[in-house]
């Protein structure tokens, strides 16, 4: 990296750097500095008072050999994600394909299907804890129109899963609005050509709509992943990790490791291990990418 | 050559044209077909999706023998609008709106001015590091908040911030990764003949940045503010860790604490939802214009 020459590229430099201050100490300060430390704590076995004793690997070997819960929570988790992220990438392309068309009152529909993904936090919860509700809820009251036996979605640790995976898929619009503005980007020439060479709205579908969409596709998956293994908030008002460890997720297990048990530096060994677990996935996927993730020419842009 | 193709094409177009014309009416009821299978779709997915907030709206005006009664009430006999006051009676909501809205507008300040100076930098000018410094900020983008929390809480118990906004606000001023990147998006679009002008008349860097980055950005602006009030408002977490004294709780905290008290009684907990969720349904049809704006505004000048 050579300076730079002339005095009004030093001056711009040295202006670049001022103004990148906010980012450089926020960076070492809250994220990259934590990272270390937490890395650290990860190796010991402190307890937030006194200081900190290095015991080598010794959290990483109780955490696979004598800890169940990291096993429950983990399997909750993996559960979790993989009974929501696939029905989740379909059912987002799909109402984004028919929010695709042009129709009157479209984008009352748009409005009215996005406004649940951005509906999050404690008062989501505890609505979804009322509709779940087994004697008075709304949902068991519809189910029963179809002649369902009442569920106790949040009191059986075999519904429970279900019960979160109905509650991720009523926010599906926030993927939908991202498809949505993939679908839109397609030319339209590559539809009128195919649809002059004679091929049908299936055959147009398969050859240009999913390829030229998988760009999009990948980055639903990649941000799904990422926030899916992260899942907290609801778990936490509703059943605060039950029934029976039926939705203990990770991040439940980190919480209540710190702040329940005290125990800072295994809690740190297991938000290291989700850090890895989240990594490798996307590696994983990014690996695979090569093979079904088509880019159009070069000339795709950052997103 | 070329004229054969066009030729052929044609040959092509006909022979689809033909029978076409001739099934025009057939078509045309195809069309209708779709169009009420497509809105049935909709209706439906539309109804679904409501059920919740109809079922929470309904919930929090009923008098409590309808809240508990099997099979269900679907619409409350008559509407109980105390159950809001109600909520005011039982805890200080009020008191948990005002520090809700405290909190958001100083994280909000903080992460426009923290994201959009970092955004400048990147956008605009040019020093040796600044793409790796890029793809720096943007890998922290993976890394899990559950990961950074721990030494959070030991630096800010440290420093003697427990039970202050300070561990939620203090970050907020120092450029978001998320909205760094979005404003630096938007940056890279204003043309840069209307920067060099400026240089030329004498402009300092600051002063491009303020008096032509941040007017000409009002829609990414006004997006980040969205984004990080939208955050803000629901975070639980943070709230959760560092607050102890009651006065001091947002809503979140709030509600969730009314829970614990107020377990038998749906319809203020109902209340108390409904009452946390309106300014996000409010600012998020609001919102909406200015998304629509943001995308019109850029796509006129690209």
């Amino acid at each position: 990296m050579a300076l730079p020459r002339t005095k009004l590229a030093r001056r711009e430099a040295l202006e670049g750097y001022i103004f990148l201050l906010p980012w450089v100490i926020g960076f070492l300060a809250f994220h990259f500095g934590p990272l270390l430390a937490s890395l650290y704590l990860g190796f010991t076995n402190y307890r937030g008072a006194g200081s900190p004793t290095w015991i080598g690997l010794e959290n990483f070997k109780r955490m696979f050999t004598e800890d169940p819960l990291f096993w429950q929570s983990l399997k909750v988790t993996v559960l979790y994600a993989v009974g929501f992220l696939p029905v989740g990438l379909v059912v987002g392309f799909g109402i984004a394909l028919l929010m695709n068309q042009k129709v009157w009152g479209i984008s009352v529909f748009r409005t009215i299907y996005y406004l649940p993904s951005v509906m999050t936090g404690v008062a989501v919860a505890i609505l979804w804890q009322f509709v779940f509700h087994r004697e008075y809820g709304v949902l068991n009251s519809i189910l029963r129109l179809f002649g369902a036996e009442p569920i106790a979605w949040l009191n059986n640790s075999q519904w429970v899963l279900v019960a979160f995976i109905i509650m991720g898929l009523w926010g599906v619009g926030g993927g939908m609005i991202v498809y949505l503005s993939g679908l839109q980007s397609i030319p339209t020439e590559l539809y009128e050509a195919a649809s002059i060479d004679g091929a049908n709205r299936w055959r147009r579908f398969w050859a240009i709509t999913i390829p030229m969409m998988t760009p999009t596709i990948f980055f639903n998956l990649v941000t799904g992943l990422i926030a899916t293994f992260q899942i907290f908030t609801t778990a936490y008002i509703m059943t605060q990790g039950g029934p029976n460890y039926g939705t203990y997720f990770f991040s439940l297990n980190i919480y209540y490791t710190t702040f329940r048990s005290l125990r800072l530096g295994y809690a740190s060994a297991l938000a290291w291990m989700l850090f890895v677990l989240i990594l490798v996935l996307t590696l994983l996927v990014f690996s695979t990418a090569r093979r079904w993730v088509f880019y159009a020419g070069e000339k795709t842009e950052t997103r | 050559m070329g004229d054969v193709i066009i030729s052929q094409r044609k040959a092509v177009r006909g022979q689809n044209e033909k029978p076409t014309r001739k099934r025009g009416w057939g078509l045309r009821r195809g069309r209708v077909l779709e169009l009420v299978l497509s809105y049935t779709i909709l209706l439906a997915g539309t109804a679904v999706l409501m059920i919740p907030f109809f079922w929470m709206l309904s919930t929090s005006l009923k008098p409590l023998d309808e809240v508990y009664v099997y099979p269900i009430i679907w619409l409350p006999s008559e509407l109980v609008w105390s159950n809001y006051t109600d909520v005011f009676k039982n805890v200080p909501f009020g008191r948990y709106l005002y520090n809700s809205v405290y909190i958001s507008v100083f994280a909000i300040i903080g992460n426009l001015l923290g994201s959009s100076l970092a955004a400048f930098s990147f956008a605009r000018l040019r020093y040796p590091g600044k793409n790796f410094l890029f793809v720096v900020m943007l890998s922290t983008l993976m890394v899990p908040a559950w990961v950074t929390m721990i030494p959070h809480f030991i630096l800010f118990k440290w420093l003697g911030w427990l039970d202050t906004y300070l561990p939620i606000l203090v970050p907020a001023f120092f450029a978001n990764p998320f909205y760094t990147f979005l404003l630096r998006q938007f940056f890279l679009g204003i043309p840069v003949e209307m920067e060099d002008a400026a240089r030329i008349d004498g402009c300092t860097s600051l002063g491009i940045f303020w008096r032509i980055f941040l007017p000409l950005s009002k829609p990414a602006l006004a997006t980040v503010a969205i984004f990080s009030f939208f955050y803000y408002w629901n975070d639980l977490l943070y709230p959760l860790i560092y607050l102890q004294s009651q006065a001091k709780f947002p809503v979140p905290m709030g509600i969730a604490t009314f829970r614990g008290e107020q377990y038998a009684n749906f319809a203020l907990m109902m209340a108390a939802a409904t009452m946390a969720l309106l300014p996000l349904i409010v600012v998020f049809f609001f919102a909406q214009r200015l998304f629509i704006q943001g995308v019109v505004i850029t796509g006129v000048k690209g």
